[in-house]
Protein backbone atom coordinates (compact mmCIF):
# COMPACT_ATOMS: atom_id res chain seq x y z
CA UNK A 1 0.00 0.00 0.00
CA UNK A 2 1.14 3.37 -0.64
CA UNK A 3 1.31 6.22 1.83
CA UNK A 4 0.28 9.92 0.39
CA UNK A 5 1.54 12.81 2.27
CA UNK A 6 -0.10 16.37 0.85
CA UNK A 7 0.59 19.48 1.76
CA UNK A 8 0.46 18.59 5.47
CA UNK A 9 0.58 21.18 8.18
CA UNK A 10 0.85 20.81 12.02
CA UNK A 11 0.32 24.05 14.64
CA UNK A 12 -0.44 22.84 17.96
CA UNK A 13 -0.39 25.63 20.86
CA UNK A 14 2.32 25.74 23.36
CA UNK A 15 2.05 26.12 27.30
CA UNK A 16 1.50 29.86 27.00
CA UNK A 17 -1.38 28.83 24.20
CA UNK A 18 0.51 30.46 21.57
CA UNK A 19 -0.10 28.66 18.25
CA UNK A 20 3.80 27.03 17.04
CA UNK A 21 4.36 25.66 13.97
CA UNK A 22 5.58 21.74 13.80
CA UNK A 23 5.54 21.58 10.14
CA UNK A 24 4.22 23.45 6.85
CA UNK A 25 2.93 22.07 3.58
CA UNK A 26 5.25 18.53 4.14
CA UNK A 27 4.57 16.62 0.70
CA UNK A 28 6.15 12.51 -0.01
CA UNK A 29 5.03 9.54 -0.69
CA UNK A 30 6.08 6.36 0.11
CA UNK A 31 5.48 3.86 -2.41
CA UNK A 32 4.16 -0.28 -1.22
CA UNK A 33 7.53 -2.41 -0.31
CA UNK A 34 9.85 0.94 0.35
CA UNK A 35 11.36 2.19 2.73
CA UNK A 36 11.28 5.75 2.97
CA UNK A 37 13.17 7.42 5.88
CA UNK A 38 12.92 10.67 7.52
CA UNK A 39 15.55 12.97 8.90
CA UNK A 40 15.79 15.95 10.37
CA UNK A 41 17.30 18.21 12.90
CA UNK A 42 15.94 18.07 16.24
CA UNK A 43 12.19 19.72 16.93
CA UNK A 44 11.63 19.15 13.41
CA UNK A 45 8.50 17.56 13.93
CA UNK A 46 9.34 14.55 12.56
CA UNK A 47 7.63 12.49 15.17
CA UNK A 48 4.84 14.60 15.05
CA UNK A 49 4.03 13.99 11.03
CA UNK A 50 4.51 10.28 12.28
CA UNK A 51 2.20 10.32 14.92
CA UNK A 52 -0.22 12.12 12.03
CA UNK A 53 0.03 8.87 9.89
CA UNK A 54 -0.49 6.62 12.35
CA UNK A 55 -3.97 8.46 13.03
CA UNK A 56 -2.47 9.66 17.00
CA UNK A 57 -2.39 13.27 16.02
CA UNK A 58 -4.81 15.47 13.62
CA UNK A 59 -3.35 17.35 10.92
CA UNK A 60 -4.26 20.85 10.76
CA UNK A 61 -4.19 21.44 7.09
CA UNK A 62 -3.45 19.33 4.04
CA UNK A 63 -4.12 15.49 3.77
CA UNK A 64 -3.18 12.07 4.64
CA UNK A 65 -4.08 9.12 2.56
CA UNK A 66 -3.22 5.00 1.94
CA UNK A 67 -4.11 4.17 -1.63
CA UNK A 68 -4.64 0.54 -2.30
CA UNK A 69 -6.55 -2.28 -1.54
CA UNK A 70 -6.62 -3.01 2.20
CA UNK A 71 -7.31 -7.05 3.03
CA UNK A 72 -10.35 -6.88 5.83
CA UNK A 73 -8.88 -7.16 9.45
CA UNK A 74 -5.41 -5.74 8.41
CA UNK A 75 -4.78 -2.44 10.04
CA UNK A 76 -3.24 0.50 7.77
CA UNK A 77 -0.72 1.21 10.22
CA UNK A 78 1.64 -0.06 13.32
CA UNK A 79 3.92 1.66 15.37
CA UNK A 80 7.15 1.36 16.71
CA UNK A 81 8.03 3.28 19.36
CA UNK A 82 11.11 4.96 20.14
CA UNK A 83 10.81 4.22 24.00
CA UNK A 84 9.48 1.01 23.48
CA UNK A 85 6.28 1.55 25.36
CA UNK A 86 5.78 -1.87 25.98
CA UNK A 87 3.50 -3.01 28.88
CA UNK A 88 5.52 -3.52 32.06
CA UNK A 89 2.58 -6.26 33.67
CA UNK A 90 2.45 -8.28 30.14
CA UNK A 91 4.76 -10.85 29.72
CA UNK A 92 6.99 -10.52 26.32
CA UNK A 93 4.37 -12.96 24.80
CA UNK A 94 1.49 -11.08 26.23
CA UNK A 95 3.01 -7.89 24.54
CA UNK A 96 2.77 -9.36 21.51
CA UNK A 97 -0.25 -10.45 21.04
CA UNK A 98 -1.79 -6.68 22.40
CA UNK A 99 -2.78 -5.78 18.54
CA UNK A 100 -4.54 -9.11 18.37
CA UNK A 101 -6.34 -8.88 21.08
CA UNK A 102 -8.02 -5.70 20.15
CA UNK A 103 -8.56 -6.88 16.46
CA UNK A 104 -10.52 -10.01 17.79
CA UNK A 105 -8.70 -12.91 16.88
CA UNK A 106 -9.05 -15.98 19.43
CA UNK A 107 -6.90 -17.01 21.39
CA UNK A 108 -5.41 -20.20 19.74
CA UNK A 109 -4.20 -17.95 16.68
CA UNK A 110 -3.13 -15.21 18.46
CA UNK A 111 -1.24 -17.26 20.35
CA UNK A 112 0.44 -18.99 17.05
CA UNK A 113 0.93 -15.70 15.25
CA UNK A 114 2.88 -14.55 18.15
CA UNK A 115 5.11 -17.25 18.37
CA UNK A 116 6.23 -16.35 14.99
CA UNK A 117 6.95 -13.60 14.93
CA UNK A 118 8.67 -13.68 18.61
CA UNK A 119 10.92 -16.04 16.53
CA UNK A 120 11.34 -13.85 13.81
CA UNK A 121 12.64 -10.95 16.33
CA UNK A 122 15.04 -13.44 17.88
CA UNK A 123 13.48 -13.52 21.13
CA UNK A 124 12.66 -17.04 21.48
CA UNK A 125 12.60 -17.94 24.87
CA UNK A 126 12.17 -15.02 26.24
CA UNK A 127 8.04 -15.28 26.04
CA UNK A 128 7.52 -15.32 29.61
CA UNK A 129 9.88 -12.30 30.91
CA UNK A 130 8.60 -9.34 31.71
CA UNK A 131 10.04 -5.88 29.59
CA UNK A 132 11.54 -5.03 32.65
CA UNK A 133 14.07 -8.66 32.81
CA UNK A 134 15.38 -7.33 29.10
CA UNK A 135 18.18 -5.26 27.50
CA UNK A 136 17.01 -2.59 25.90
CA UNK A 137 17.96 -3.94 22.62
CA UNK A 138 15.47 -7.16 23.15
CA UNK A 139 12.84 -4.96 24.45
CA UNK A 140 12.74 -3.09 21.20
CA UNK A 141 12.82 -6.16 19.37
CA UNK A 142 9.45 -6.74 21.28
CA UNK A 143 8.29 -3.05 20.42
CA UNK A 144 9.27 -4.47 16.38
CA UNK A 145 7.30 -7.91 16.86
CA UNK A 146 4.36 -6.54 18.69
CA UNK A 147 4.03 -4.04 15.22
CA UNK A 148 4.47 -7.05 12.79
CA UNK A 149 2.36 -9.29 14.67
CA UNK A 150 -0.71 -7.26 13.29
CA UNK A 151 0.53 -7.72 9.66
CA UNK A 152 0.29 -3.73 9.56
CA UNK A 153 0.40 -2.52 5.28
CA UNK A 154 2.74 -0.19 6.49
CA UNK A 155 5.41 -0.08 9.49
CA UNK A 156 6.07 3.00 11.44
CA UNK A 157 8.94 3.35 13.26
CA UNK A 158 10.13 6.45 15.49
CA UNK A 159 13.52 6.63 15.79
CA UNK A 160 13.50 3.00 17.20
CA UNK A 161 17.03 2.23 18.25
CA UNK A 162 17.94 5.69 19.22
CA UNK A 163 17.77 4.55 22.86
CA UNK A 164 20.18 1.80 22.17
CA UNK A 165 23.79 1.59 22.62
CA UNK A 166 25.85 2.58 19.24
CA UNK A 167 26.74 -1.35 18.97
CA UNK A 168 23.37 -2.95 19.69
CA UNK A 169 21.71 -0.51 17.23
CA UNK A 170 24.05 -1.31 14.35
CA UNK A 171 23.33 -5.35 15.03
CA UNK A 172 19.45 -4.08 15.49
CA UNK A 173 19.68 -2.06 11.80
CA UNK A 174 21.41 -5.49 10.03
CA UNK A 175 18.21 -7.27 11.56
CA UNK A 176 15.69 -5.11 10.90
CA UNK A 177 16.95 -5.20 7.11
CA UNK A 178 16.68 -8.82 7.09
CA UNK A 179 13.16 -8.95 8.26
CA UNK A 180 12.60 -6.42 5.82
CA UNK A 181 13.78 -8.51 2.74
CA UNK A 182 11.87 -11.45 3.69
CA UNK A 183 8.88 -9.47 4.91
CA UNK A 184 8.90 -6.22 2.15
CA UNK A 185 7.05 -4.52 4.57
CA UNK A 186 6.06 -0.75 3.40
CA UNK A 187 8.47 1.23 6.23
CA UNK A 188 8.67 4.92 6.93
CA UNK A 189 11.41 5.07 8.90
CA UNK A 190 12.17 8.34 11.39
CA UNK A 191 15.34 9.28 12.58
CA UNK A 192 17.81 11.90 13.36
CA UNK A 193 21.01 9.64 11.87
CA UNK A 194 21.63 10.68 8.68
CA UNK A 195 23.72 7.52 8.29
CA UNK A 196 21.36 5.07 9.52
CA UNK A 197 18.66 6.76 7.71
CA UNK A 198 20.79 6.31 4.03
CA UNK A 199 22.04 2.91 5.27
CA UNK A 200 18.45 1.78 5.35
CA UNK A 201 16.39 3.57 2.98
CA UNK A 202 15.27 3.53 -0.22
CA UNK A 203 14.92 7.17 -0.30
CA UNK A 204 15.05 9.74 2.49
CA UNK A 205 12.84 12.90 2.78
CA UNK A 206 15.11 16.04 4.45
CA UNK A 207 12.93 18.09 6.84
CA UNK A 208 14.52 21.63 7.79
CA UNK A 209 14.00 22.30 11.49
CA UNK A 210 11.12 24.62 12.57
CA UNK A 211 8.71 24.50 10.83
CA UNK A 212 9.84 21.06 9.31
CA UNK A 213 9.26 21.84 5.35
CA UNK A 214 10.56 18.90 2.73
CA UNK A 215 14.29 20.19 2.15
CA UNK A 216 15.26 17.75 -0.53
CA UNK A 217 14.37 14.06 -0.94
CA UNK A 218 17.39 12.24 -1.63
CA UNK A 219 17.22 8.39 -3.24
CA UNK A 220 19.80 5.81 -2.39
CA UNK A 221 21.56 4.23 -5.14
CA UNK A 222 22.41 0.84 -2.70
CA UNK A 223 21.58 -2.10 -3.55
CA UNK A 224 19.83 -4.77 -1.98
CA UNK A 225 19.99 -6.59 0.38
CA UNK A 226 22.32 -4.06 2.17
CA UNK A 227 25.72 -5.79 3.38
CA UNK A 228 28.35 -4.74 5.46
CA UNK A 229 30.77 -4.47 3.02
CA UNK A 230 28.46 -1.25 1.71
CA UNK A 231 29.64 0.47 4.78
CA UNK A 232 31.99 2.59 2.64
CA UNK A 233 30.35 2.22 -0.53
CA UNK A 234 30.83 6.22 -2.44
CA UNK A 235 26.82 5.92 -3.47
CA UNK A 236 26.15 6.05 0.67
CA UNK A 237 28.67 8.23 1.21
CA UNK A 238 27.85 10.81 -0.91
CA UNK A 239 23.84 10.60 0.25
CA UNK A 240 25.23 11.02 3.45
CA UNK A 241 27.65 14.02 2.25
CA UNK A 242 24.44 15.69 0.72
CA UNK A 243 21.94 15.23 3.34
CA UNK A 244 24.60 16.49 6.19
CA UNK A 245 25.35 19.74 3.96
CA UNK A 246 21.53 20.17 3.54
CA UNK A 247 20.97 19.68 7.34
CA UNK A 248 24.24 21.57 8.82
CA UNK A 249 23.34 25.29 9.02
CA UNK A 250 20.30 24.22 10.22
CA UNK A 251 21.26 22.22 12.72
CA UNK A 252 23.93 24.72 14.06
CA UNK A 253 20.62 27.30 14.56
CA UNK A 254 18.47 24.94 16.13
CA UNK A 255 21.76 24.29 18.18
CA UNK A 256 21.95 28.06 19.14
CA UNK A 257 18.66 28.53 19.78
CA UNK A 258 18.77 25.51 22.72
CA UNK A 259 16.28 23.31 20.83
CA UNK A 260 13.56 24.68 22.73
CA UNK B 1 57.78 5.87 44.64
CA UNK B 2 54.80 5.52 46.86
CA UNK B 3 51.73 3.56 46.24
CA UNK B 4 48.39 4.46 47.42
CA UNK B 5 45.97 1.26 47.43
CA UNK B 6 42.17 2.88 46.84
CA UNK B 7 40.18 2.73 49.38
CA UNK B 8 36.23 1.65 49.72
CA UNK B 9 35.01 4.95 50.18
CA UNK B 10 31.41 3.24 51.06
CA UNK B 11 32.08 0.97 53.63
CA UNK B 12 30.22 3.39 56.38
CA UNK B 13 27.23 3.25 54.47
CA UNK B 14 26.82 -0.40 54.36
CA UNK B 15 23.81 -1.62 56.02
CA UNK B 16 23.77 -4.89 57.42
CA UNK B 17 20.01 -7.44 58.30
CA UNK B 18 21.21 -7.74 61.76
CA UNK B 19 18.58 -11.46 61.61
CA UNK B 20 19.66 -11.83 65.11
CA UNK B 21 18.91 -8.58 66.49
CA UNK B 22 15.37 -8.63 64.64
CA UNK B 23 14.22 -11.64 67.20
CA UNK B 24 16.17 -10.35 70.10
CA UNK B 25 14.80 -7.13 70.65
CA UNK B 26 11.23 -8.96 70.49
CA UNK B 27 11.81 -11.71 72.80
CA UNK B 28 13.91 -9.26 75.04
CA UNK B 29 10.43 -7.03 75.76
CA UNK B 30 8.47 -9.60 76.52
CA UNK B 31 10.73 -11.33 78.97
CA UNK B 32 11.43 -7.96 80.88
CA UNK B 33 7.46 -7.56 80.41
CA UNK B 34 7.23 -10.75 82.10
CA UNK B 35 10.20 -10.13 84.48
CA UNK B 36 8.62 -6.99 85.54
CA UNK B 37 5.30 -8.52 86.24
CA UNK B 38 6.84 -11.38 88.70
CA UNK B 39 9.01 -8.80 90.80
CA UNK B 40 5.50 -7.62 92.04
CA UNK B 41 6.47 -4.09 91.40
CA UNK B 42 3.29 -3.54 88.94
CA UNK B 43 -0.02 -4.97 90.37
CA UNK B 44 -1.01 -7.25 88.15
CA UNK B 45 -4.39 -4.98 87.71
CA UNK B 46 -2.38 -2.29 85.91
CA UNK B 47 -0.20 -4.78 83.99
CA UNK B 48 -1.01 -8.93 83.61
CA UNK B 49 2.28 -10.86 82.68
CA UNK B 50 2.46 -12.15 78.85
CA UNK B 51 1.79 -15.91 80.35
CA UNK B 52 -1.21 -14.57 82.06
CA UNK B 53 -2.23 -13.00 79.01
CA UNK B 54 -1.31 -16.32 77.18
CA UNK B 55 -3.40 -18.69 79.85
CA UNK B 56 -6.48 -16.21 79.73
CA UNK B 57 -6.32 -16.51 75.57
CA UNK B 58 -6.33 -19.93 75.73
CA UNK B 59 -9.23 -20.40 78.29
CA UNK B 60 -10.98 -17.74 76.14
CA UNK B 61 -10.51 -19.58 73.32
CA UNK B 62 -11.98 -23.28 75.42
CA UNK B 63 -14.96 -21.42 76.38
CA UNK B 64 -15.96 -20.37 73.14
CA UNK B 65 -16.09 -16.26 74.24
CA UNK B 66 -13.22 -15.48 72.07
CA UNK B 67 -14.56 -17.05 69.04
CA UNK B 68 -17.96 -15.43 69.13
CA UNK B 69 -15.68 -12.21 69.17
CA UNK B 70 -13.71 -12.91 66.67
CA UNK B 71 -16.25 -13.66 64.52
CA UNK B 72 -18.61 -10.94 65.31
CA UNK B 73 -15.55 -8.40 64.66
CA UNK B 74 -14.60 -10.19 61.28
CA UNK B 75 -17.89 -10.41 60.22
CA UNK B 76 -18.27 -6.35 60.28
CA UNK B 77 -14.54 -5.72 59.26
CA UNK B 78 -14.32 -8.08 56.35
CA UNK B 79 -18.10 -6.67 55.29
CA UNK B 80 -17.23 -3.22 55.45
CA UNK B 81 -13.53 -3.54 54.34
CA UNK B 82 -15.28 -5.52 51.29
CA UNK B 83 -17.83 -2.63 50.43
CA UNK B 84 -16.00 0.21 50.95
CA UNK B 85 -12.85 -1.15 48.37
CA UNK B 86 -14.62 -2.26 45.91
CA UNK B 87 -16.79 1.42 46.11
CA UNK B 88 -13.79 3.57 46.39
CA UNK B 89 -11.91 1.73 43.53
CA UNK B 90 -14.94 2.00 41.42
CA UNK B 91 -15.77 5.50 42.10
CA UNK B 92 -11.70 6.18 41.62
CA UNK B 93 -11.57 4.86 38.59
CA UNK B 94 -14.39 6.58 37.09
CA UNK B 95 -13.21 9.82 38.26
CA UNK B 96 -9.92 9.05 37.09
CA UNK B 97 -11.31 8.05 33.45
CA UNK B 98 -14.17 10.15 32.86
CA UNK B 99 -13.83 14.09 32.91
CA UNK B 100 -17.83 14.68 33.87
CA UNK B 101 -17.14 12.36 36.79
CA UNK B 102 -13.96 14.03 37.94
CA UNK B 103 -15.89 17.44 37.64
CA UNK B 104 -18.40 16.22 39.79
CA UNK B 105 -16.71 13.69 42.12
CA UNK B 106 -13.35 15.73 42.79
CA UNK B 107 -15.42 18.62 44.69
CA UNK B 108 -17.25 16.39 46.47
CA UNK B 109 -14.33 13.74 47.79
CA UNK B 110 -12.68 16.65 48.44
CA UNK B 111 -15.27 18.45 50.85
CA UNK B 112 -15.95 14.83 52.83
CA UNK B 113 -12.97 13.76 52.68
CA UNK B 114 -11.47 15.68 55.94
CA UNK B 115 -14.21 14.12 58.19
CA UNK B 116 -13.37 12.25 60.85
CA UNK B 117 -15.55 8.92 59.92
CA UNK B 118 -16.21 8.03 63.75
CA UNK B 119 -17.90 11.77 64.10
CA UNK B 120 -20.25 10.20 61.57
CA UNK B 121 -21.22 7.00 63.82
CA UNK B 122 -24.07 8.79 65.64
CA UNK B 123 -25.73 9.84 62.67
CA UNK B 124 -25.26 6.40 61.20
CA UNK B 125 -26.52 4.98 64.02
CA UNK B 126 -29.97 7.27 63.98
CA UNK B 127 -30.16 6.09 60.18
CA UNK B 128 -28.96 2.62 60.39
CA UNK B 129 -30.36 1.84 63.52
CA UNK B 130 -27.62 0.23 66.18
CA UNK B 131 -27.22 -2.98 64.84
CA UNK B 132 -24.80 -4.29 62.08
CA UNK B 133 -25.42 -1.67 59.44
CA UNK B 134 -24.19 1.23 61.46
CA UNK B 135 -20.71 -0.41 62.26
CA UNK B 136 -20.14 -2.15 58.77
CA UNK B 137 -21.58 1.20 57.20
CA UNK B 138 -18.97 3.04 59.06
CA UNK B 139 -15.97 1.15 58.19
CA UNK B 140 -17.24 1.32 54.63
CA UNK B 141 -17.02 5.06 54.44
CA UNK B 142 -13.32 4.72 56.56
CA UNK B 143 -12.23 2.28 53.75
CA UNK B 144 -13.71 4.10 51.08
CA UNK B 145 -12.06 7.29 50.78
CA UNK B 146 -8.19 6.32 51.06
CA UNK B 147 -9.04 3.60 47.85
CA UNK B 148 -10.76 6.39 46.14
CA UNK B 149 -8.23 8.73 46.03
CA UNK B 150 -5.28 6.38 45.55
CA UNK B 151 -7.40 4.41 42.80
CA UNK B 152 -7.78 7.83 41.20
CA UNK B 153 -3.72 9.04 41.34
CA UNK B 154 -2.73 5.68 40.32
CA UNK B 155 -5.09 5.84 37.36
CA UNK B 156 -3.94 9.85 36.43
CA UNK B 157 -0.38 8.66 36.64
CA UNK B 158 -1.12 6.07 33.89
CA UNK B 159 1.64 6.81 31.35
CA UNK B 160 0.04 8.27 28.31
CA UNK B 161 2.82 6.58 26.16
CA UNK B 162 1.53 3.42 26.65
CA UNK B 163 -1.93 4.94 26.48
CA UNK B 164 -1.03 5.91 23.12
CA UNK B 165 0.20 2.53 21.83
CA UNK B 166 -2.59 1.14 23.12
CA UNK B 167 -4.74 3.12 20.90
CA UNK B 168 -2.19 2.69 18.14
CA UNK B 169 -2.86 -0.93 18.29
CA UNK B 170 -6.44 -0.45 18.14
CA UNK B 171 -7.48 0.06 21.63
CA UNK B 172 -10.87 1.92 22.72
CA UNK B 173 -11.92 3.33 25.82
CA UNK B 174 -13.10 0.40 27.60
CA UNK B 175 -9.64 -1.13 26.37
CA UNK B 176 -7.44 1.33 27.45
CA UNK B 177 -9.18 1.24 30.98
CA UNK B 178 -8.85 -2.62 31.34
CA UNK B 179 -5.25 -2.96 29.91
CA UNK B 180 -3.65 0.33 30.94
CA UNK B 181 -5.30 2.68 33.30
CA UNK B 182 -6.62 -0.53 35.59
CA UNK B 183 -2.88 -2.42 35.71
CA UNK B 184 -1.33 1.36 35.94
CA UNK B 185 -3.32 2.15 39.14
CA UNK B 186 -2.89 -1.46 40.57
CA UNK B 187 0.25 -0.23 43.13
CA UNK B 188 -1.86 2.84 44.53
CA UNK B 189 -4.46 0.46 44.76
CA UNK B 190 -2.53 -2.10 47.12
CA UNK B 191 -1.24 0.99 48.59
CA UNK B 192 -4.97 2.35 49.67
CA UNK B 193 -5.72 -1.12 50.74
CA UNK B 194 -2.95 -1.62 53.19
CA UNK B 195 -3.77 1.90 54.32
CA UNK B 196 -7.92 0.60 54.30
CA UNK B 197 -6.86 -1.92 56.55
CA UNK B 198 -5.47 0.04 59.16
CA UNK B 199 -8.39 2.52 59.42
CA UNK B 200 -10.79 -0.21 59.49
CA UNK B 201 -9.19 -2.09 62.37
CA UNK B 202 -9.78 1.40 64.09
CA UNK B 203 -12.91 2.13 62.96
CA UNK B 204 -14.61 -1.50 64.25
CA UNK B 205 -12.77 -1.10 68.06
CA UNK B 206 -14.54 1.89 67.75
CA UNK B 207 -17.49 1.24 66.77
CA UNK B 208 -17.95 -1.49 69.06
CA UNK B 209 -16.91 0.38 71.94
CA UNK B 210 -19.50 2.55 71.66
CA UNK B 211 -22.67 0.62 70.85
CA UNK B 212 -22.19 -3.06 70.58
CA UNK B 213 -22.82 -5.95 72.48
CA UNK B 214 -19.85 -8.37 71.14
CA UNK B 215 -16.29 -8.12 69.41
CA UNK B 216 -13.07 -7.34 70.37
CA UNK B 217 -13.97 -4.08 70.90
CA UNK B 218 -16.62 -4.73 72.84
CA UNK B 219 -14.74 -7.25 74.76
CA UNK B 220 -11.65 -4.81 75.44
CA UNK B 221 -14.59 -1.85 77.18
CA UNK B 222 -16.48 -4.39 79.14
CA UNK B 223 -12.78 -6.07 80.80
CA UNK B 224 -11.97 -2.78 81.70
CA UNK B 225 -15.49 -2.03 82.98
CA UNK B 226 -15.24 -5.43 85.00
CA UNK B 227 -11.54 -4.98 86.37
CA UNK B 228 -10.49 -7.80 84.24
CA UNK B 229 -6.99 -6.30 82.95
CA UNK B 230 -5.86 -9.98 81.89
CA UNK B 231 -8.89 -10.38 79.59
CA UNK B 232 -8.39 -6.50 78.30
CA UNK B 233 -4.77 -7.51 77.06
CA UNK B 234 -6.08 -10.28 75.35
CA UNK B 235 -8.72 -8.35 73.47
CA UNK B 236 -5.46 -6.09 72.55
CA UNK B 237 -3.22 -8.95 71.35
CA UNK B 238 -6.17 -9.92 69.42
CA UNK B 239 -6.52 -6.57 67.65
CA UNK B 240 -2.47 -6.77 66.81
CA UNK B 241 -2.72 -10.04 65.40
CA UNK B 242 -5.83 -9.20 62.95
CA UNK B 243 -3.65 -6.11 62.09
CA UNK B 244 -0.33 -8.11 61.64
CA UNK B 245 -2.75 -11.08 59.46
CA UNK B 246 -4.41 -8.49 57.23
CA UNK B 247 -0.99 -7.13 56.15
CA UNK B 248 0.40 -10.41 55.49
CA UNK B 249 -2.32 -11.57 53.40
CA UNK B 250 -2.16 -8.16 50.94
CA UNK B 251 0.96 -8.72 50.59
CA UNK B 252 0.58 -12.24 49.48
CA UNK B 253 -2.32 -11.04 47.54
CA UNK B 254 -0.04 -7.76 46.24
CA UNK B 255 2.98 -10.23 45.30
CA UNK B 256 0.38 -12.72 43.14
CA UNK B 257 -1.76 -9.57 41.71
CA UNK B 258 1.69 -7.42 40.75
CA UNK B 259 3.97 -10.67 39.25
CA UNK B 260 5.77 -8.09 37.23
CA UNK B 261 6.99 -6.05 40.21
CA UNK B 262 8.61 -9.07 41.79
CA UNK B 263 12.45 -8.44 41.45
CA UNK B 264 13.99 -11.19 39.09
Amino acid sequence: MRVLVDEVSKVYADRGGHPVEALAGVTFTVEAEELVAVVGPSGCGKSTLLNMVAGLLPPSAGLIAFEGALAPGRPPTAMVFQEFALFPWRTVQANVELGLEEAGRPAAERHAIARRFIDLTGLGGFERKYPHQLSGGMRQRVGIARALAVDPAVLLMDEPFSALDAQTRQLMQEELLAIWERTRKTILYVTHNIHEAVWMADRVVVLSRRPGRVLDIVPVELKRPRTEAMAAAPALLQAVERIWALIKSQAREALREGAA
Amino acid sequence: MTRLAVPDRTRALVRREHRVARVLGLLALVVAWEAVTRTGWVPALFLPSPLGVLAAGAEMLGTGELAVHLATSLRRIVLGFGLGALGGVSVGLAVGVFSLAEAIGNPLIAATFPIPKIALLPLLILWLGIGEASKVAVIMLGVFFPMAINTYTGVRQADPLLIRAAVSFGAGRWSVIRKVMLPSALPMIFAGLKLGAGTSLLLLVAAEMIAASSGIGFLILNAQNLMETTKLMVGIVLLSLLGLASHWLLVRLERAALPWRAQA
